[in-house]
């Protein structure tokens, strides 16, 4: 079997949920090997994460060099390793989350490398015969199909969404391979000035939550209906354009299409009327719910249930009545 | 300093988008208009623009649009041009259609790098954050390896002095800000800024400004490297995702509606 490259998914070696998904998808592919680019003092934690999941080798690449520099010395070090893995036949595949970093650095990767590139895959699947390019499932044009792809030259690249694979535990050996890539000064032309850790809410990331609950314009600015529902049942919070344009959230929480796409199990909209732009970044949640005081307002054409009624008291009452169900 | 903004024409995202029997896009059953996401831009490069001009610096800037794509696409030039774009370039080639976004990325570098030549280089292309349709967001990034310029992208702030440029952008985990020195690649998000219209003066100079139209022979891209049989992806399938069917509404009463939105969530195990 031929390994799978998974870019690994941390900070400061804290690895993120998608990279558990996309080991269990290497898993289906050939054998997960782990990318790790980050400090040699956090590598260890990491390996071990990843280990867990599959991980039968972990390249570690100490980023002394590329730290603060944008996603081009990454995309360097992974083409090295696909040279390195051609040489013995492989690789079967590059994995990387989709994320804003993450499908650039496939992007430059892909043209390095001379291979095909898929983005946003919500699932991947194993060739046919073996040897075979992998097959992928995009949801396209706001969630309206689905389109299934294969790379067909060079090594496939897939940048693989979030939550397109339930995680599954399986030992892997980790076995740990240092490895030195050579970076280009070209590479390091666009440098991160400056760095705000975004505040921890405490609350799940949007794009990975099981459970999303949104507020638009007809929250009037006032969240806390729509905060006081999501803690009840341990959801991300996010918010409608039309929120986000009125300065009553910041941009990090916009879903639609020029924002998050999300895709949880339980989609609550509150106070959004479901504009194509919104639908785009939601459509193809599992069970949508919408709370809205307007009966003709598109989202409820979506819903598997919705509550024509005003969200200022629909919302604390339902949160009333959950926390009360919880004990 | 030079500025080429790359436009994309696509299906309108608000009519009903489809594919076509052999799993492309359908552009000709769907009304086309330029990618809503790449008039910011155009809007980008026009204040960059003004701004040099302007402030007593008198710089000469010379904003090129460039798309690329089959007859209609010049449509999204017209609107880049009415805006305020100085001249358009569009490549057009029967052996494009059906590229994927490496081989567009080709198509675009192969312009950019021939409208650089008679300008002397272009200093700076601009892109939208992702177009409508593909909606792919990796051409900027796929131009940048291409022409070995660095990129700094997603930016909703976008400052700049000389040929020094810095932007700001919402990162994964983070706000962050980004510095490179031109030529550079740059794309920009919806928060950088409202989109001007066209003003009835910007449509009637557009109509005299010069629009070049080049086929792969003029920008040095070989038809074999492009086009559906050169694609390094192939869509295998596209089925229409079954309509969702709408389920229950019910209209809130007294608090009935917290009631059943309660119990509608403890059935599907949510609670």
């Amino acid at each position: 079997m031929s390994e799978v490259l998974v870019l690994v998914d941390h900070v400061d070696g804290a690895v993120r949920k998608p990279t558990y998904e996309l080991l269990t998808i290497a898993k289906r592919l050939g054998e997960p090997s782990a990318v790790f680019i980050g400090g040699a003092e956090a590598a260890d934690a990491a390996v071990e994460a990843v280990k867990k999941y599959g991980a039968e080798k972990v390249y570690v690449v100490d980023d002394t060099e590329i730290k603060g520099y944008l996603v081009a010395p990454k995309a360097e070090v992974l083409a090295q390793l696909v040279e390195q893995a051609r040489e013995s036949g492989g690789p079967v595949a590059v994995l990387v989350p989709a994320s804003v970093d993450g499908r650039e650095i496939a992007g430059r990767l892909a043209i390095k490398t001379g291979s095909g590139l898929i983005t946003d895959a919500t699932d991947v699947q194993a060739g046919e015969a073996d040897g075979d390019s992998p097959v992928t499932t995009q949801s396209v044009f706001a969630g309206n199909y689905t389109v299934t792809a294969k790379v067909t030259k060079g090594t496939p690249i897939i940048a693989v969404k979030p939550n397109a694979a339930a995680p599954e535990e399986a030992a892997g050996a980790g076995a740990v391979e240092q490895f030195a890539p050579t970076i280009s000064e070209a590479a390091k032309k666009a440098k991160i000035v400056a760095s705000q850790p975004r505040q921890a809410s405490g609350r799940p990331e949007l794009t990975e939550a099981a459970i999303v609950v949104a507020g638009g314009r007809g929250t009037g600015g006032n969240f806390d209906p729509v905060e006081g529902l999501a803690d009840s049942l341990g959801a991300a919070v996010g918010a409608s354009r039309a929120a986000v344009d009125s300065g009553w959230k910041p941009h990090a929480f916009q879903i639609g299409q020029t924002g998050k796409v999300v895709s949880p199990q339980l989609y609550i909209a509150n106070g959004i009327s479901g504009a194509i732009q919104h639908r785009a970044g939601m459509q193809t949640s599992k069970t949508i719910v919408a709370v809205n005081k307007d009966e003709e307002a598109p989202i409820f054409e979506l819903v598997d249930f919705g509550v024509v009624g005003d969200l200022h008291k629909v919302l604390p009452a339902a949160t009333e009545e959950i926390n009360k169900r919880k004990g | 300093m030079n500025i080429v903004v790359c436009v994309k024409h696509v299906p309108d995202a608000t009519a009903d988008r489809q594919f076509e029997s052999d799993n492309t896009v359908d552009r000709d059953g769907v009304p086309g208009l330029m990618s809503e996401l790449d008039e910011y831009a155009v809007e980008q490069s026009l204040q960059l623009k003004e701004k040099r001009a302007g402030d007593g610096g008198g710089e000469e800037v010379t904003v090129t649009a460039l798309t690329v794509g089959p007859e209609g696409a010049a449509e999204g030039l017209k609107k880049a041009l009415q805006m305020g774009a100085d001249a358009g370039v569009h490549v057009t080639d029967a052996a494009i259609a059906g590229s994927d976004a490496v081989a567009t990325a080709k198509v675009l570098a192969g312009a950019i790098r021939k409208i650089g030549q008679s300008q002397g280089g272009a200093d700076l292309v601009v892109c939208g954050m992702a177009s409508t349709d593909g909606a792919m967001s990796v051409v900027p990034a796929m131009l940048a390896e291409l022409l070995d310029l660095p990129q700094v992208t997603f930016g909703s702030v976008v400052e700049s002095q000389g040929n020094e440029f810095r932007i700001k952008r919402d990162g994964e985990n983070a706000t962050e800000v980004i510095g490179a020195t031109a030529p550079l690649v740059l794309s920009v998000t919806d928060q950088s800024g409202e989109a001007r219209y066209p003003s009835f003066k910007g449509i009637m100079a557009a109509k005299k400004k010069p629009v070049e139209t080049w086929g792969l022979s003029d920008i040095g891209v070989d038809a074999g490297e492009v086009g559906a049989d050169a694609a390094w992806t192939a869509v295998t399938s596209t089925e229409a995702r079954p309509p969702r069917s709408k389920g229950e509404v019910v209209t809130d009463e007294d608090g009935s509606g917290a009631t059943a939105l309660v119990e509608f969530l403890a059935s599907k195990k949510f609670i």
